[in-house]
């Protein structure tokens, strides 16, 4: 399979990437050289192979149903979450008008 | 006993923790020498982003205090390191070398980081890497490239520190700094640790938390040390490592005392070589420091057995679709709204304030593994590229295992060749991937692995050896390492010019 310009454009849309024409052009012919170099995996047998979802086996664990257990991921540090926001409004982020 | 600021940046964590201890030399007496190495070295090296000095002699007038006090001191106590600025630091800038984060100014401290703080450790600063962590020669930094201080004789072209992390590999080579932290996602710490004739260990995926790291691929990513030896590494992976509740995958075991486990004694140890990572075409230098481990294992007591790990030649185009795939997910973060740049062009709208935001922000190389990784997983080609690559993945994992059934660990290069020159590869994205062609087999499996210096090349140019261990098997990786290390007897550092 390979990629055209309209494809690129879509997938750079997807992405919510902006491109340039000159931008879009250059990337065509790289996205097609890495997209025809791992195709070569199509020549793998895989049947009966389940994909990998956990690389090391672990169980996936419940915390204490406690506010606040760990206090660097409990709540109640609403200046810490705006603090590196571009525009944090009235204890907001702010985001340009979405609703006319 | 060193007395003077050159001696005491040629030391090591270990040696620097015993002068500490002793009475030898203060913590703030180190921090000073290595500061200093660190500006002197910074317009040449470009190995930081940010420079933290102030930060080290903190940490290190803490220490001196303590000992003074008669606490007791910790794993890392008086050691100043450099931090891959990938970790989170509270209140240092944190950017992953990337201009979408430029001015990113944490409000807490990633797990790793704040363990190497508690255990006595002092930030040097934040250092230079791929941006992102995609990369394998430094050259995708929006910071700039980080220069080796290695070079070829009678030739001052720049090389690379490898990648990603390449400020770390460059920092240690140079004696600016005795260890740093780095990540690896494919290779990033093993790769530049080869290319500047240092060591370092990735472990087992899960011994080190990831929470605070800038993710980049999150069934891969990795921290560990990178250091002058391998006792270092041990020393400095004891106190990155551990569980932590704050990330899932995080592997809920105790840490061994892996220093204190040292040993190169290999007897009744088997090492494997895996026939397919011997190449048509390989680097002759590679090839002969490769033959020089097999004999120094042997020479160490172990049994060298030939071993086949059939699937390797799919391991890098695995990988090449499974690290953008998450890399599109996990970047889809930088938004323009909760952290960093945001672009708002005159009346754009909210997607076009995301669109620009990213445009702007975002290397070339991150755009590139974005597009890949959104169009594997976009619908109608996801079964075809994105689930039969971890279906290969799988297949990849089990010729481990079926390997370490018969063997204790695997010795193979790090990297196909020594330190190429920058702009070798730079425009051509496939020959850079190939690069990492020894080193992502095993992060696709999960496994520890640690590569040292084993020699140098035709050029004068260090290589290393990577072993590759069992799942939870530092020790046994750390060992080997050790035994080759006793034997390489590796000496070689880079001629200052800078």
């Amino acid at each position: 399979m390979s990629v055209d310009t309209a494809t690129v454009a879509k997938i750079a849309s997807l992405a919510r990437l902006k491109v340039t024409e000159p931008e879009l052009e250059a990337m065509v012919p790289e996205l097609n050289g890495i997209l025809a170099w791992v195709e070569q995996l199509g020549e793998v047998d895989v049947a009966g192979i389940e994909p990998m979802t956990a690389v090391i086996p672990n169980t996936l664990r419940l915390r204490d149903d406690v506010v606040n257990a760990d206090p660097l991921t409990g709540g109640g540090i609403r200046d810490a979450v705006l603090a590196n926001a571009p525009a944090a409004e009235h204890g907001f982020f702010g985001v340009p008008k979405v609703i006319e | 006993m060193p007395n003077n600021a050159n001696e005491l940046t040629e030391l090591g964590i270990a040696a620097i923790r015993e002068g500490v201890a002793k009475g030898e030399f203060t913590a703030t007496e180190v921090a000073a020498a290595f500061n200093a190495a660190v500006a002197a070295a910074q317009p040449a090296l470009n190995a930081f982003i940010v420079t933290t000095p102030e930060k080290a002699l903190d940490a290190a007038a803490k220490v001196d205090a303590d000992r003074a006090a008669g606490k007791a001191l910790g794993k890392m106590a008086g050691v100043p390191i450099g931090m891959k600025d990938l970790f989170a630091t509270k209140g240092v800038q944190t950017t992953a070398a990337s201009r979408i984060l430029e001015g990113f100014t944490p409000e807490y401290e990633s797990t790793v980081s704040s363990k190497l703080w508690d255990a006595g450790a002092g930030m040097l600063g934040k250092l230079n890497l791929d941006q992102f962590a995609m990369g394998s020669s430094n050259e995708t930094s929006a910071f700039g490239n980080v220069i080796s201080p290695w070079r070829r004789p009678g030739d001052t072209a720049p090389l690379a520190p490898g990648g990603s992390s390449g400020g770390s590999s460059a920092a240690v080579a140079a004696r600016l700094a005795p260890a740093a932290t780095g990540t690896d996602t494919g290779g990033s710490i093993r790769q530049p640790a080869a290319f500047t004739g240092i060591s370092g260990i990735k472990p087992t995926y899960g011994r080190c938390s990831r929470w605070g790291i800038v993710a980049f691929a999150s069934s891969l990513d990795q921290a560990g040390p990178m250091a002058r030896d391998v006792r270092d590494c041990a020393i400095m992976l004891e106190a990155m490592a551990g569980f932590d509740p704050k990330d899932a995958t995080s592997l809920d075991l105790p840490v061994p005392a892996w220093e204190a486990g040292l040993s190169g004694d290999l007897r009744g140890k088997k090492v494997g070589i895996p026939r397919e990572y011997r190449m048509d075409g390989m680097d002759p230098d590679v090839a002969k420091s490769w033959d020089d481990g097999i004999a120094w294992l042997k020479d160490a007591g172990a049994e060298i057995v030939d071993i086949s790990l059939p699937h390797t030649k799919y391991a890098l185009p695995t990988y090449y679709i499974i690290a953008p795939a998450e890399a599109s997910s996990n970047l889809a973060r930088y938004d323009g709204v909760r952290y960093g740049l945001r672009e708002l062009p005159d009346g754009a709208n909210l997607q076009d304030m995301y669109a620009a935001t990213r445009a702007a922000g975002f290397g070339a190389e991150v755009k590139r593994r974005i597009l890949i990784g959104t169009y594997v997983l976009s619908a109608g080609f996801y079964d075809a590229y994105y689930t039969q690559a971890q279906k290969v993945r799988t297949l990849i994992s089990h010729d481990f295992k079926n390997a370490f059934t018969e063997v204790d660990v695997i010795l193979a290069p790090t990297a196909p060749t020594a330190a190429f020159a920058l702009g070798e590869k730079s425009d051509d994205p496939l020959a850079m991937y190939l690069n990492d062609v020894f080193s992502v087999p095993a992060s696709l499996a999960g496994l520890p692995a640690m590569s040292v210096p084993a020699g140098v090349d035709r050029n004068g140019l260090p290589l290393g050896l990577q072993v590759i261990g069992k799942a939870f098997d530092e020790q046994g990786v750390l060992n080997a390492g050790l035994a080759i290390e006793q034997r390489a007897g590796f000496s070689a550092k880079p001629a200052k010019w800078w």
